[in-house]
């Protein structure tokens, strides 16, 4: 069984083309209020970047490639730890009227009640 | 027999990871999902980070003898890396967010620009194609890393002017050229170790030179208030760089993570860009922020200002409020104490809502995240197009903080720099109060009509003494009643 996976020419611009699709039309629907958030946690996104470092990283053969490796590992970890910890913090800001306890405006039924989940 | 488990292993913590990236931000279109979408991409990164651990059992036979101290860099590289990075994002001030997202963003670039060195050094890639590949994907990441560098340095304020001299963009054009021509010179070279005229590892540092260079050229000229477009520009960057890297490594989740992200980024530019009523191309070849000469006569009337008190006073026995809030405000510090004074509207039933123009603050949606932080919830913060018709039927507009976005010039004086830009149609209010540090003007330097028109009437002082006047004038007011 060969499980190696083997992207070339077309089969890889289809990849490319989708993602690309996929990432616009996702994006589009993101409100305008979230903007921000949404900008830091794409760009949390591209830290998987750290994946590709460590490939590298273990494969490295020269001090100058190890060095260069550890360089990968060290931004691309820092892209995606950074990246989590600011969007997750401001995401954790937005709350809604209903969700303080202590006033209650039992009257504001313009907004739909969402299953509110809090983990 | 490990090597195919391994294989198999890291192939599917791979794609579930480009499955939980791409629902978690589809999570994100509502703010009631939003905070498990960043969880559940957060799962997928620590599975495909974890899982990558597993390349020990197929590395380069070559790099066998390495392994062990290659496995060592790797954890500390991570542990310092991720652990720097998260302790920083943590306690960053939520002010402080655009130049946190610059300085994130390079960081990803420049791992992308070091993934390809590695390769390139190396000799590790296979044809002209996969050459041609890593080598784009090296320019953009570099630039990427330093001209986000040179964004976050602006923002945080390190670098205060726009650096602009006679013949830059020739210059800029140039380095770019040549950095594109060393590229072409080490592709034809091929993995022949002569190389033209010097070694190819040498012409391979003087490209990645050449693009750190153009990085910085490019950003230098760019004025403070454009920063915003130009780090979803380098997002974008970003995201392209790692999806060629994503190829060249044979990797479909950094191929599809990074398109995703490219997509995005420029998507968010897009946005932007149009909300500023500039074109892309306009926001990075031209000079902007050089003060527009206003035109005096244009504008009757005169300023009118009214004491902070009254105005706070005016607003509790008002029906309807709505709120144009903006960088000012967060300049500031005031969020917190204009919260205090809307609820103390909101127990003298009236109804107070938040507009927010697309640009207030330093980056899209700055604004709002600088309202939740203050408590205000999210269904009371409402978008340019969803709140625009309201102003004609609210009995007071208070401006607070903000300038440009609110000035009515941008419909009908077609002479104005920001005409065509959406604006909030604050004017159209019964009752316009404004509340600013002094008599000035805007970052454009363009006279705004709104604070000249009869509706209008001014409070000056800063936002945060200003609130407090307000909120004891209210609070006076509930106190002799109840007496």
């Amino acid at each position: 069984m060969d499980l190696s996976i083997a992207m070339t020419g077309f089969v890889a611009l289809y990849v490319f083309m989708l993602a690309a699709f996929a990432g616009w039309v996702i994006i589009g629907n993101v409100p305008a209020i979230l903007h921000t958030p949404l900008m830091s946690g794409s760009n949390f996104v591209h830290g998987i970047v750290v994946v590709g470092g460590l490939f590298a990283l273990l494969n490295a053969t020269t001090h100058l490639e190890q060095a260069i490796g550890f360089f990968a590992v060290l931004l691309g970890a820092g892209n995606a730890a950074g990246g989590y910890a600011v969007t997750d913090r401001m995401l954790a800001m937005f709350k809604t009227s209903d969700a303080s306890p202590r006033r209650k405006h039992a009257s504001h039924g313009r907004h739909r009640a969402h299953g509110h989940k809090k983990s | 027999m490990f090597t195919q488990a391994s294989q198999l292993i890291i192939g599917a913590a791979d794609l579930g990871a480009a499955f939980l990236f791409l629902f978690g931000l589809k999570r994100m279109s509502s703010p009631a999902t939003a905070a498990s979408g960043i969880r559940m991409a957060g799962l997928g990164m620590v599975a495909a980070v974890a899982a990558s651990f597993l390349y020990v059992f197929s590395v380069d036979p070559a790099a066998r003898p390495h392994l062990a101290v290659n496995i060592g860099l790797a954890l500390v590289a991570l542990g310092v890396g991720g652990a720097g990075a998260w302790f920083v994002g943590r306690k960053v001030a939520m002010t402080a967010m655009p130049q946190m997202v610059a300085i994130y963003n390079g960081m990803g670039g420049g791992a992308a620009g070091a993934i390809a060195a590695v390769e390139l050094f190396g000799a590790r890639t296979h044809g002209a194609t996969q050459l041609v590949v890593t080598l784009l994907g090296a320019l953009i990441g570099a630039v990427s890393l330093s001209g986000s560098l040179i964004a976050w340095a602006k923002l945080d304020g390190v670098i205060k002017n726009p650096l602009r001299v006679k013949g830059q963009q020739f210059a800029n054009a140039a380095v770019m050229l040549a950095t594109v021509a060393v590229g072409a010179l080490i592709v034809s070279a091929g993995h022949a170790p002569g190389g033209l005229l010097l070694a190819t590892p040498t012409w391979i540092w003087i490209f990645f030179a050449g693009a750190l260079v153009f990085g910085v050229l490019m950003t230098l000229p760019i004025g403070g208030a454009d920063m915003p477009v130009v780090i979803s520009i380098y997002n974008a960057f970003t995201g392209l760089a790692v999806g060629l890297e994503g190829f060249v490594l044979q990797n479909p989740a950094l191929m599809i993570a990074g398109m995703v992200v490219g997509a995005a980024g420029l998507l968010l530019t897009v946005l932007m860009a149009r909300a500023m009523n500039r074109s892309i191309a306009n926001v990075l070849f031209t000079n902007f922020g050089t003060p527009a000469k206003a035109k005096p006569g244009a504008i009757q009337g005169t300023e009118r200002s009214v004491e902070a008190s009254d105005a706070g006073i005016a607003m509790r026995y008002a029906t309807s409020v709505i709120i144009v809030p903006g960088y000012g405000l967060a300049a500031a510090h005031a969020q917190q104490k204009l919260y205090e004074f809307v609820k103390l509207l909101q127990a003298a039933k009236v109804s107070v809502k938040f507009a927010i123009h697309p640009v207030a603050g330093r980056m899209p949606g700055q604004m709002d995240v600088l309202l939740a932080e203050a408590g205000v919830p999210y269904d009371m913060i409402f978008q340019l197009d969803d709140i625009n018709d309201d102003f004609a039927a609210a009995d007071v507009a208070l401006v607070i903080g903000a300038n440009d976005v609110v000035n009515p010039a941008a419909r009908t004086d077609k002479s104005s720099p920001i005409f065509g830009m959406p604006i909030l149609n604050a004017d159209k209010a019964k009752q316009v109060y404004v509340v600013k540090r002094g008599q000035g003007k805007g970052y454009s330097g363009i006279v705004n009509a709104l604070f000249y028109s009869p509706n209008c009437e001014m409070v000056y002082g800063d936002a945060q003494a200003v609130l407090v006047k307000m909120i004891e004038a209210v609070r006076g007011l509930g106190l002799a009643a109840a007496a």
